[in-house]
């Protein structure tokens, strides 16, 4: 639904955008995560028709950006950051009008309104000049003005940005709903929003692309495999000594030790559960299993570890491997 | 038709900012009031003059109501324009740029041309409106003249007032491309009018050939044989390239922001 390859864009001296390349399929909720700056607006506004890139080309439903600009701009339904609103129309004027400039025929031109507006809960302030709306609603109203003429892809640039928790939920579920029939790009740097909203997430930091996977999978991938937390009673040594005895276990990192209890970070070997046989060993050599469980790295850790990485390995450096082992790291 | 469709949307979203903020109203009353005072002013004058000629001879030459009267009402209202149209075109671009609606806009199926064209033709036709407001004024000298006005002139001298009026928008609405403040924008369109219509002043006919071209620029130096009645074809194309040489630019402007942005 979405080719985008090779996407530069530079103003002036400064590269916004460097060399960007993914794809998204249709139905598909991709995640564009990035820290500030990143380059995820800059993107977002090429797939848009809004700027022109430099280099670099880009396919929205079959069209290309460049070349058919009104045809992308047909299929596609954008929210900015800040939503853009006129504040002295009403909601209801306001996507009346949205919807005529998107071109929806006459005859179904209140539906459309009504139906954008029941999906995205501003039904209720349709008569409200735009103007004394609340954050959360004018968010909202961005949205309903974005799914109006029901387009194929919806590219929402931080679309949670500003609301309160509870916004930030509904919306999210909203956008979790228009996922199948809309392929949807939406960009955050709160990271639970991808793990939570995102079928696929692709991380981009200083115009680069640095990681893009599942979010299940950048975790696992990053964190080789699962690593384990082990928390036991009785002595450390005999308690090493019977984590190491178990087959499977690839690297075993003592953490720091209470009175008379320790704890272990027990790698395994990729694709292998060991917690039964961990379990066993040590109930068997009469310690105690106070706790075990998988440590997988939660998005933050991902997405710091990537992006100061890269920032850290200058402008030319790769991405780093995915499946690089990890550094012996204390996560208690 | 679509292009139509597009364009008119455009013009009822425009119309709509105009009448839900109080500058449709303040230019409105102005206006009027201006036109008013314009036109009791010269009627007055009209009425003491044709009172003088009557009683120097019973000869006196008749006097016309157009001459007198229609003309330099147009005329001045002509002036008038050039104060009020920065005021019509100030918002269109900049604020849009200033609130970021500019990139609904760019991001419709929308192309830029049709963006330009529908804000241009919201204001010429509230502008449009407010020349007809001027002229229902007028209308008054039909019910009580005894030798009734000559309609040519009349209509030429309105269709002189649109052109100008029109003109200007053209130039304000490329200059709101450049800002996203409405009071600079303003205050440039305001100026680059008034240096246009400066340019006219240095026209005289003792002027060498390059004073001759610097005056071709004057605004309301193509209005005087309209306002006679006569519709040379020079001066309407002199307004009607002003306007598109104001679009033009205003097209590119909006267009080349994108490439820098």
């Amino acid at each position: 639904m979405i080719d985008v390859q090779n996407l530069t864009k530079r103003y002036g001296r400064t590269t916004a955008v460097n060399g960007v390349s993914f794809r998204v399929e249709k139905g598909e909720i991709l995640g564009f995560l990035g820290p500030n700056g990143a380059g995820k607006t800059t993107t977002m506004r090429i797939l848009t028709g809004y700027l022109p890139a430099t280099e670099g080309t880009a396919t929205v439903a079959g069209f290309d950006v460049f070349k058919q600009p009104i045809e992308v701009k047909k299929r596609v339904g954008y929210t900015p950051e800040t939503p853009p609103l006129y504040p002295d129309m009403q909601v209801g004027e306001f996507l009346e009008f949205c919807a005529r400039i998107k071109g929806v025929p006459k005859d179904r031109r209140a539906a459309r309104v009504e139906e954008a507006a029941e999906k995205c809960r501003v039904a209720d302030v349709r008569k409200k000049m735009i103007g004394r709306l609340s954050k959360g609603y004018r968010q909202r109203v961005g949205l309903a003005q974005a799914i109006l003429n029901n387009p194929e892809v919806l590219i929402l640039d931080e679309p949670t940005a500003g609301l309160d928790p509870k916004q930030i939920i509904e919306t999210r579920e909203l956008i979790k709903g228009l996922g199948g029939d809309h392929t949807v790009v939406l960009s955050t740097h709160i990271l639970p929003e991808v793990a939570v909203t995102c079928g696929r997430v692709v991380i981009i930091n200083q115009g680069r692309v640095v990681a893009e996977d599942t979010p299940d999978n950048l975790t696992r991938r990053l964190r080789g495999s699962a690593a384990l937390q082990v928390d036991v009673r009785g002595d450390a040594r005999m308690a090493e000594e019977a984590l190491r005895a178990v087959t499977g276990v690839a690297q075993i990192a003592p953490h720091a030790a209470e009175a008379d209890a320790c704890a272990f970070e027990v790698t395994p070997e990729p694709g292998r559960d060991v917690r039964a046989e961990i379990a066993r060993a040590l109930v068997e050599r009469g310690l105690g299993l106070l706790g075990l469980r998988q440590v997988g790295m939660s998005l933050e850790e991902i997405f710091l570890r990537l992006t100061t990485a890269d920032a850290a390995a200058g402008e030319s450096a790769p991405p780093p491997p995915p499946d690089a082992p990890p550094e012996a790291e204390v996560t208690a | 038709m679509t292009a139509l469709r597009n364009v008119w949307a455009l013009v009822r979203k425009e119309w709509h900012h105009y009448f839900a903020s109080p500058i449709a109203y303040v230019l409105l009353v102005a206006w009027s009031v201006l036109g008013g005072i314009f036109f009791s002013a010269y009627f007055w004058a009209y009425l003491e003059r044709s009172r003088a000629t009557a009683a120097q001879s019973e000869f006196g030459m008749k006097m016309s109501l157009n001459e007198m009267l229609f003309a330099p009402v147009f005329n001045n209202m002509a002036v008038v324009a050039l104060f009020m149209t920065p005021m019509l075109t100030m918002r269109l671009f900049a604020e849009e740029k200033r609130q970021g609606t500019i990139e609904l806009l760019a991001t419709a199926p929308l192309t830029d041309l049709q963006i330009v064209l529908g804000k241009f033709l919201a204001a010429v036709g509230f502008y449009a409106g407010m020349v007809v407001i001027c002229f229902a004024n007028l209308l008054v000298v039909w019910a009580y003249a005894d030798t009734p006005p000559e309609w040519r002139p009349v209509l030429t001298g309105l269709l002189a007032v649109l052109l100008l009026g029109s003109a200007l928008i053209a130039l304000g609405l490329f200059v709101s491309t450049l800002t996203r403040n409405q009071i600079i924008a303003a205050v440039m369109a305001f100026s680059l009018s008034l240096v246009m219509l400066v340019l006219g002043w240095f026209d005289n006919p003792m002027a060498g050939p390059f004073m001759k071209f610097v005056t071709y620029f004057g605004l309301t130096n193509h209005l005087e044989d309209l306002l006679k009645g006569v519709i040379d074809l020079k001066d309407v194309v002199f307004y009607l390239s002003v306007i598109t040489f104001g679009l033009v630019l205003a097209h590119q402007s909006v267009e080349s922001q994108r490439w820098r942005a």
